[in-house]
């Protein structure tokens, strides 16, 4: 371990490391290097305990029965709730949407807030360096409405054009969705300055918080967002479960876009009455493992600090950066200014299919292919890119594998 | 144990870096399109016929070395070739990189092109090996859509 590493950032990044079985495991004969956290994260055994201790002790359906075990699963599933309405420091627990994860989210955003507010002629702003579960489900919405999807433009670095970002604003603009953190560059965006100019024309803002919620505190009551999407599998929690806040004013607004048990009132054949937030937006039973394992996914993120997260991940960037971009015919795909722990990569004449191979080879997990982000690909003029992606227990020594790694990837095609 | 060297072995790299046909024809009789969606892979493949008999051949696109290297040792399998003989071929290969048949014992048109039989130790690659062949598939069989291969 690279003591200087946690002299600077505080972090005991060996004792972390225990706490993920996965990362003692060995691939191809070697110890896993995983570098594909931006993809998803690994989980520490406190998040696989406590989804083994519901199965094992709690397990029931939630908000139905008076017994024991349905008060307890329910406890336990509205607890998660309260954890993540602080995390974010959400007003109320009413504005914590769980979901399937992002993608589910922004769905629920297009479909409902679409369906009610978003007609023909009307102006959609996302930006050029969207994953595309924030394109798809605005270009539908296109399509059912007669909307227009508007794009806000980016610089060589990946940065966005804040002026065209401006000249885009109108009369017209009924929502603007953006990345917080850019999953195929890295770029952070300005968001509060995107906020605050929607804002001044009284248009609400949805951020994709996918790559954000990982590595960045957010408090989406100083942010001013008013939706804000993000997955449990990226912040150390399991899959299939992700959250959607937003702002009740909007939410109360809102109409289901499925309907079914849970989300009711009252229900006959002539006329139902739909359930209070959140309840109103979550038909069927939930997946309650997985809250209650993202609230103690959180939980755990917040032992450590999100602070200290940021600051050591970006410690690793700039190594990383120093190094992999260092070797000769590397080019770095995404250098803004202001970037998260994302280093996306192309080498000269190799293509990252092969350099992902090569790398597994070795014990090393990177994603190699075009990150869900076809249009950030076709603007920088490559079929793809290799992606190492850092997580608050990588260390430099891993780093420096990725870089031995590489010049191995280069020998062999020399 | 999956070795990288039966992956990339130097036929392989060398065709890689200096594509076989790697043109546009003047007139050709089919085009036909493939995609490799997962990672981006691309081919136009494109024959000019005599007959039932290929007479030229040309592909452009982009990939991976694997999906490259194939694309160029198909074309340089296939001219000179009838549709019935390509057919059985492209079978036999498709089968090969999927690790169905033993290349050793139970090719009869396979030739040079069991160098790609290491493929099939690497599961991700299969695909990138496979695609211009079931292009060419598609290209002889007269299939009107572009192939992909998810
Ligand atoms: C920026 C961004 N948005 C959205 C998503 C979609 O997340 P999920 O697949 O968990 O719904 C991802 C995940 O890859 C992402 O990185």
């Amino acid at each position: 371990m690279n003591t200087q590493t946690q002299k600077v950032s505080g972090l005991d990044v060996a004792a972390i490391r225990q706490e993920f079985p996965i990362l003692s495991e060995q691939v191809n004969g070697k110890p896993l290097v995983y570098l594909d956290n931006a993809a998803t994260s690994q989980k520490p055994q406190c998040v696989i305990d406590t989804i083994n201790h519901y199965y094992a002790a709690q397990n029931s359906n939630v908000h139905r029965g008076v017994h024991y075990l349905s008060q307890l699963a329910t406890r336990e599933y509205e607890g998660a709730r309260d954890i993540i309405k602080k995390f974010l420091n959400a007003a109320s627990d009413k504005e914590i949407i769980f979901t399937k994860g992002t993608t589910d989210a922004i769905n629920l955003v297009a479909m409902s807030y679409g369906r009610k507010f978003i007609k023909e002629g009307d102006e959609i702003i996302i930006s050029a360096m969207e994953h595309h579960a924030n394109i798809v489900p605005w270009q539908m919405l296109c399509e059912q409405t007669g909307a227009v999807l508007r794009v806000i433009p980016m610089n060589d670095d990946g940065e966005l054009l804040m002026e065209e970002y401006e000249k885009l604003l109108s009369p017209k603009t009924k929502i603007v969705a953006v990345a917080y953190v850019s999953n195929s560059l890295g770029t952070i965006n300005p968001v509060h300055r995107i906020i605050e100019l929607a804002h001044a024309q009284d248009v609400p803002v949805l951020i994709d918080g996918a790559q954000s919620a990982p590595h960045l505190k957010v408090d989406v009551r100083e942010l001013d967002c008013d939706f804000y999407a993000f997955s449990g599998h990226k912040v150390c929690g399991p899959t299939g479960i992700g959250v959607l806040y937003g702002k009740q004013q909007w939410l109360e607004q809102m109409p289901p876009v499925q309907g079914g048990g849970d989300m009711i009132k009252v229900v006959t054949f002539e006329k139902t009455t739909y359930n209070d937030l959140p309840y109103k937006l979550e038909a069927g039973t939930p997946h309650i493992e997985g809250g209650i394992g993202l609230g103690r996914a959180i939980q755990y993120l917040e032992s450590i600090g999100l602070d200290k997260i940021a600051a050591y991940e970006h410690e690793l960037l700039e190594y990383a950066t120093e190094v992999i971009g260092g070797i000769k015919g590397v080019r770095l795909i995404g250098t803004a200014n202001q970037k998260a722990s994302v280093l996306s990569f192309v080498i000269d004449d190799i293509h990252p299919h092969d350099i992902g191979t090569i790398l597994d080879q070795e014990g090393i997990a990177v994603r190699a292919g075009h990150h869900c982000a076809q249009p950030v690909m076709k603007r920088f003029g490559v079929p793809a890119t290799a992606r190492a992606s850092f997580a608050f227990y990588n260390t430099k020594e891993e780093i420096d594998a990725l870089a031995t790694a590489l010049q191995k990837v280069i020998e062999v095609f020399g | 144990m999956a070795d990288l060297n039966e992956l990339y072995q130097q036929v392989i790299l060398d065709h890689n870096k200096k594509p076989r046909n790697f043109k546009a024809l003047e007139t050709p009789s089919i085009t036909q399109e493939g995609h490799n969606p997962l990672c981006g892979d691309h081919i136009t493949l494109q024959l000019e016929m005599d007959g039932d008999v290929v007479k030229d051949v040309g592909f452009q696109g982009s990939g991976c070395a694997i999906s490259k290297a194939s694309s160029s040792m198909m074309t340089a399998a296939v001219k000179g070739k009838t549709k019935a003989e390509i057919e059985a071929i492209a079978d036999e290969f498709i089968k090969m990189v999927r690790g169905e048949i033993d290349p050793e014992t139970e090719s009869n048109h396979l030739g040079r092109l069991k160098i790609f039989a290491g493929v099939k130790d690497f599961p991700a690659r299969v695909k990138c090996a496979a695609l211009s062949w079931r292009t060419v598939q598609a290209a002889v069989e007269g299939s009107p859509d572009a192939v992909s291969t998810e």
